[in-house]
């Protein structure tokens, strides 16, 4: 038996992708070039992740959104490998069509509806943090309250779910994002798609799963506009920080 | 046996529907003026074998329960009948 193996600080993320997505370079520039992650794309007819710290759900249109946003995707070989690392508490991150497939694979509950309004959505949008329970890891650095800007781009970003699964989330603190303005009130005006409760983002009860509509892998770098997205990336990388590294859970 | 599955999913009662109200509001500035309400929804023609038409209602179920219908907000209802025209062809063929 091997001692303890020395741990690397270099997080190790796959993002999986489905014919369709189209956000997955920008998680692997951001995560390669600006975080120094080592990133690897994942096919979705595989069915190993591999051993990642965390993996990611990039936004998109996979399978072409036929019948519902995420529908298809639910099915691709590689959920089954997600569900299991989701299940055994690894951090996964669903962005905007990610945050779809979630939610139709059961990973997290409600439901990614037509936008009110019709049309699709691409802007600038302010966000305020809510992290009145546990959000770690995707929330690890960020305080209740604060606000966020970051790009959303969809049509079908309505949040809707049951009245009880919506009190279920506001009382356990789930609900960790949310659409308002840039002082961080919660005005309907703020609302850039009709979602219940200005609901932008959620994790699962555990708090590893999170799902959002809006990009934080385009917000990432200055010169793209803005950084903020960097604020979740950064909550991962310490979050890894303070637990052992895989080779050595498994001695 | 052949069979034909005509499922239409359409969204629960209270579950908001803008592509509805959108068609509503059409027609309304067309001049139906009496229209209150449009429901959209979505219609999906299966062709599929199955032994009894017993088997087939249960598959059709099943099919529903786990892809066509998200039951957060929508829900399904089916009409079912045998493929006739395709078990004349394949008499005739046959």
């Amino acid at each position: 038996m091997t001692a303890t193996v020395a741990t690397t600080a270099r997080p190790r993320v796959a993002v999986v992708v489905f014919p369709g997505t189209w956000s997955e370079r920008d998680f692997a520039h951001v995560g390669s070039a600006v975080l120094g992650w080592d990133v690897r794309l994942v096919w979705h007819l595989e069915t190993e992740l591999g051993t990642p710290d965390a993996v990611v759900l990039p936004g998109g249109f996979a399978h072409g959104d036929h019948l519902r946003t995420g529908a298809i995707a639910r099915f691709s070989p590689i959920m089954r490998a997600v569900e299991a690392f989701a299940a055994a508490g690894g951090p996964v991150i669903g962005s905007c069509n990610g945050f779809q497939v979630l939610t139709e694979a059961g990973l997290l509950p409600g439901v990614l509806m037509r936008n009110d309004h019709l049309e699709f959505r691409c802007d600038w949008q302010w966000l305020r943090v809510e992290r009145t329970a546990s959000a770690e890891p995707w929330l690890a650095d960020l305080a209740d309250g604060e606000v966020l800007r970051l790009p959303i781009s969809h049509g079908e970003g309505r949040y809707v779910a049951d009245p009880a699964t919506i009190d279920e989330l506001e009382a356990s603190g789930r609900i960790v994002l949310r659409y308002a303005t840039a002082d961080g009130t919660i005005d309907p005006a703020a609302n850039p798609n009709g979602s219940e409760h200005a609901i932008a983002g959620i994790v699962n009860p555990a708090g590893n799963v999170l799902g959002l509509m809006p990009h934080p892998e385009r917000a990432a770098e200055a010169e793209v506009g803005g950084s903020d997205g960097l604020r979740l990336f950064r909550s991962l990388e310490r979050w890894l920080q303070g637990r052992p590294a895989a080779a050595e859970r498994r001695l | 046996m052949r069979w034909l599955a005509e499922v239409r999913v359409t969204l629960r009662p209270g579950i908001a529907d803008p592509e509805g109200q959108t068609i509503a509001s059409g027609l309304r500035s067309l001049g139906y003026d009496t229209v209150t309400e449009v429901r959209a929804g979505k219609l999906m023609r299966i062709a599929f074998e199955a032994e009894t038409a017993a088997d087939a209602d249960a598959t059709v179920a099943d099919m529903c329960r786990r892809l066509l219908a998200n039951p957060v907000m929508e829900s399904a209802t089916w009409e079912l009948r045998a493929d006739e025209e395709q078990q004349a062809a394949e008499a005739v063929t046959g």
